[in-house]
Protein backbone atom coordinates (compact mmCIF):
# COMPACT_ATOMS: atom_id res chain seq x y z
CA UNK A 1 0.00 0.00 0.00
CA UNK A 2 1.29 3.52 -0.93
CA UNK A 3 2.08 5.96 2.35
CA UNK A 4 1.51 9.70 2.49
CA UNK A 5 4.00 11.97 4.58
CA UNK A 6 1.89 14.82 5.92
CA UNK A 7 4.20 18.11 7.35
CA UNK A 8 3.61 19.54 9.87
CA UNK A 9 4.54 23.41 10.89
CA UNK A 10 4.46 25.54 13.84
CA UNK A 11 1.84 24.41 16.81
CA UNK A 12 0.91 21.61 15.15
CA UNK A 13 4.45 19.78 14.87
CA UNK A 14 4.31 20.61 18.62
CA UNK A 15 0.64 19.07 19.36
CA UNK A 16 1.89 15.84 17.57
CA UNK A 17 5.48 16.15 18.48
CA UNK A 18 7.18 15.59 14.89
CA UNK A 19 7.73 17.83 12.14
CA UNK A 20 6.17 14.99 10.08
CA UNK A 21 3.58 11.81 10.17
CA UNK A 22 3.44 9.03 7.33
CA UNK A 23 -0.05 7.68 6.83
CA UNK A 24 -0.99 4.77 4.60
CA UNK A 25 -2.80 5.70 1.52
CA UNK A 26 -6.02 4.25 -0.43
CA UNK A 27 -7.25 5.41 -3.63
CA UNK A 28 -9.82 8.37 -3.76
CA UNK A 29 -8.55 9.94 -0.16
CA UNK A 30 -9.43 13.43 0.30
CA UNK A 31 -7.99 15.94 2.01
CA UNK A 32 -11.27 15.78 4.05
CA UNK A 33 -10.10 11.76 4.61
CA UNK A 34 -6.62 12.48 5.46
CA UNK A 35 -7.56 15.49 8.23
CA UNK A 36 -9.93 12.41 9.74
CA UNK A 37 -7.06 10.02 10.17
CA UNK A 38 -4.83 12.65 11.55
CA UNK A 39 -7.19 13.78 14.41
CA UNK A 40 -7.28 10.12 15.57
CA UNK A 41 -3.55 9.94 16.23
CA UNK A 42 -2.36 10.45 19.84
CA UNK A 43 -2.00 14.03 20.52
CA UNK A 44 -3.85 15.48 17.24
CA UNK A 45 -7.54 14.95 18.88
CA UNK A 46 -7.30 19.04 19.79
CA UNK A 47 -6.45 20.05 15.85
CA UNK A 48 -9.64 22.03 14.50
CA UNK A 49 -12.12 19.60 12.41
CA UNK A 50 -11.01 21.74 9.29
CA UNK A 51 -7.49 22.73 9.40
CA UNK A 52 -6.25 24.07 6.20
CA UNK A 53 -3.98 21.67 4.07
CA UNK A 54 -1.62 22.29 1.39
CA UNK A 55 -0.76 19.87 -1.70
CA UNK A 56 2.11 21.00 -3.83
CA UNK A 57 2.14 24.37 -2.22
CA UNK A 58 -0.67 25.73 -2.67
CA UNK A 59 -4.31 25.56 -0.53
CA UNK A 60 -6.31 22.65 -1.10
CA UNK A 61 -10.09 22.30 -0.75
CA UNK A 62 -11.74 19.43 1.35
CA UNK A 63 -13.04 17.51 -1.80
CA UNK A 64 -9.56 17.55 -3.48
CA UNK A 65 -8.00 14.14 -3.83
CA UNK A 66 -4.75 13.29 -2.52
CA UNK A 67 -1.85 10.92 -4.47
CA UNK A 68 1.08 9.09 -3.28
CA UNK A 69 3.58 11.92 -5.26
CA UNK A 70 1.97 14.82 -3.70
CA UNK A 71 3.37 17.48 -1.02
CA UNK A 72 1.07 17.49 1.57
CA UNK A 73 1.34 19.87 4.81
CA UNK A 74 -1.39 21.17 7.50
CA UNK A 75 -1.48 24.69 7.69
CA UNK A 76 -1.66 26.33 11.48
CA UNK A 77 -3.25 29.92 11.26
CA UNK A 78 -0.53 31.69 10.24
CA UNK A 79 0.80 34.94 11.79
CA UNK A 80 3.55 36.50 9.77
CA UNK A 81 4.59 40.04 9.13
CA UNK B 1 11.09 43.51 -11.62
CA UNK B 2 8.86 41.94 -8.90
CA UNK B 3 11.11 39.71 -6.19
CA UNK B 4 10.23 37.94 -2.83
CA UNK B 5 12.60 36.36 -0.16
CA UNK B 6 12.19 34.96 2.81
CA UNK B 7 15.67 35.06 4.72
CA UNK B 8 17.69 34.75 8.26
CA UNK B 9 20.37 38.33 8.11
CA UNK B 10 18.89 41.76 9.10
CA UNK B 11 16.71 43.21 6.99
CA UNK B 12 17.95 46.24 4.89
CA UNK B 13 15.13 48.83 4.07
CA UNK B 14 17.49 50.89 1.80
CA UNK B 15 18.40 48.48 -0.23
CA UNK B 16 14.70 47.59 -0.99
CA UNK B 17 14.02 51.44 -2.13
CA UNK B 18 17.17 51.34 -4.58
CA UNK B 19 16.13 48.10 -5.63
CA UNK B 20 12.93 49.23 -6.68
CA UNK B 21 13.95 53.35 -7.51
CA UNK B 22 14.03 54.44 -11.01
CA UNK B 23 13.74 57.97 -12.55
CA UNK B 24 10.45 56.42 -14.22
CA UNK B 25 8.94 56.45 -10.63
CA UNK B 26 7.91 59.30 -8.77
CA UNK B 27 6.76 57.51 -5.62
CA UNK B 28 8.24 54.94 -3.27
CA UNK B 29 6.02 53.34 -0.62
CA UNK B 30 7.69 51.45 1.90
CA UNK B 31 6.07 49.05 4.42
CA UNK B 32 8.09 48.01 7.66
CA UNK B 33 6.86 45.66 10.42
CA UNK B 34 8.69 45.42 13.75
CA UNK B 35 8.77 43.22 16.61
CA UNK B 36 6.87 44.79 19.52
CA UNK B 37 7.63 44.95 23.19
CA UNK B 38 3.75 43.32 24.23
CA UNK B 39 1.38 41.93 23.41
CA UNK B 40 -1.93 40.65 23.94
CA UNK B 41 -0.69 42.49 27.55
CA UNK B 42 1.94 40.95 27.84
CA UNK B 43 5.59 41.55 28.02
CA UNK B 44 7.63 40.04 24.85
CA UNK B 45 11.12 39.56 24.84
CA UNK B 46 11.80 38.30 21.65
CA UNK B 47 10.02 36.45 18.94
CA UNK B 48 11.19 33.49 16.59
CA UNK B 49 9.51 33.33 12.96
CA UNK B 50 9.42 30.00 11.11
CA UNK B 51 7.83 29.05 8.04
CA UNK B 52 7.29 26.70 5.39
CA UNK B 53 9.43 27.83 3.17
CA UNK B 54 8.97 26.39 -0.42
CA UNK B 55 5.31 27.39 0.03
CA UNK B 56 5.89 30.85 1.87
CA UNK B 57 8.04 31.75 -1.30
CA UNK B 58 5.41 30.73 -3.72
CA UNK B 59 2.35 32.24 -2.11
CA UNK B 60 4.48 35.91 -1.95
CA UNK B 61 5.59 35.03 -5.61
CA UNK B 62 1.37 34.64 -6.15
CA UNK B 63 0.91 37.60 -4.18
CA UNK B 64 3.13 39.33 -6.37
CA UNK B 65 1.64 38.53 -9.63
CA UNK B 66 -2.04 39.87 -8.11
CA UNK B 67 -1.08 43.21 -6.91
CA UNK B 68 0.81 43.67 -10.34
CA UNK B 69 -2.12 42.69 -12.02
CA UNK B 70 -4.54 44.93 -9.58
CA UNK B 71 -2.05 48.10 -9.18
CA UNK B 72 0.40 47.97 -11.80
CA UNK B 73 2.95 48.12 -10.15
CA UNK B 74 5.87 45.81 -11.12
CA UNK B 75 8.80 47.14 -9.03
CA UNK B 76 7.61 45.24 -5.99
CA UNK B 77 10.28 43.90 -2.90
CA UNK B 78 9.12 41.91 -0.44
CA UNK B 79 11.72 39.90 2.35
CA UNK B 80 10.35 38.43 5.06
CA UNK B 81 13.25 37.39 8.10
CA UNK B 82 12.66 34.19 10.26
CA UNK B 83 14.64 33.01 12.91
CA UNK B 84 14.79 34.45 16.55
CA UNK B 85 14.26 38.37 16.25
CA UNK B 86 14.84 40.79 18.66
CA UNK B 87 12.48 43.60 20.01
CA UNK B 88 12.36 46.79 16.97
CA UNK B 89 13.93 44.45 14.81
CA UNK B 90 12.67 43.90 11.12
CA UNK B 91 10.54 41.79 10.36
CA UNK B 92 9.13 42.22 7.08
CA UNK B 93 9.54 44.93 4.61
CA UNK B 94 7.65 45.61 1.28
CA UNK B 95 9.12 48.55 -1.18
CA UNK B 96 6.76 49.22 -3.93
CA UNK B 97 7.56 52.19 -6.84
CA UNK B 98 5.12 53.18 -9.49
CA UNK B 99 4.74 56.59 -11.32
CA UNK B 100 2.08 57.93 -8.43
CA UNK B 101 1.36 57.52 -4.88
CA UNK B 102 -1.96 55.99 -4.92
CA UNK B 103 -0.68 52.80 -6.62
CA UNK B 104 2.25 52.81 -4.74
CA UNK B 105 0.31 52.71 -0.92
CA UNK B 106 -2.14 50.54 -1.80
CA UNK B 107 0.10 47.76 -2.97
CA UNK B 108 2.03 47.78 0.28
CA UNK B 109 -1.16 47.74 1.73
CA UNK B 110 -2.48 44.70 0.34
CA UNK B 111 0.69 42.66 -0.18
CA UNK B 112 1.08 42.92 3.91
CA UNK B 113 -2.88 42.14 4.77
CA UNK B 114 -2.43 39.27 2.32
CA UNK B 115 0.93 37.95 3.77
CA UNK B 116 -1.16 38.27 6.76
CA UNK B 117 -3.75 35.72 5.71
CA UNK B 118 -2.12 33.16 3.74
CA UNK B 119 1.30 32.97 3.65
CA UNK B 120 3.09 29.52 5.35
CA UNK B 121 4.66 31.65 8.04
CA UNK B 122 4.42 31.39 12.00
CA UNK B 123 5.56 32.97 15.05
CA UNK B 124 6.22 32.37 18.53
CA UNK B 125 6.56 35.10 21.31
CA UNK B 126 8.63 34.87 23.75
CA UNK B 127 7.82 36.23 26.81
CA UNK B 128 9.41 38.20 30.13
CA UNK B 129 8.65 35.52 32.58
CA UNK B 130 10.18 32.77 30.48
CA UNK B 131 7.14 31.12 28.45
CA UNK B 132 6.55 31.05 24.76
CA UNK B 133 3.32 31.12 22.71
CA UNK B 134 2.72 30.21 19.13
CA UNK B 135 0.35 33.59 18.04
CA UNK B 136 -2.58 32.51 16.28
CA UNK B 137 -4.08 35.37 14.88
CA UNK B 138 -7.90 33.52 14.24
CA UNK B 139 -7.98 33.42 17.98
CA UNK B 140 -10.85 35.37 19.43
CA UNK B 141 -8.77 37.78 21.69
CA UNK B 142 -6.58 37.96 18.70
CA UNK B 143 -9.26 39.17 15.86
CA UNK B 144 -9.23 42.86 16.75
CA UNK B 145 -5.64 43.38 16.34
CA UNK B 146 -5.01 41.50 13.45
Amino acid sequence: MSTVTVQLFASYADMLGAPTVELPLTPGTTVQDLVRRIRSLPGASSLPLAPRVAINRSFAGSDQLIEASDEVALIPPVAGG
Amino acid sequence: MSRASILTSEIDPTSLINEVGSPQYGAISLFIGTVREVNEGRSVSAIEYSAYKSMAGAELDRILDEAEARFGVSALVVEHRIGLLALGDISVAIAAAHAHRAPALACTRYVIEEIKKRVPIWKQEHYTNGTREWVDPTHASQVSRA
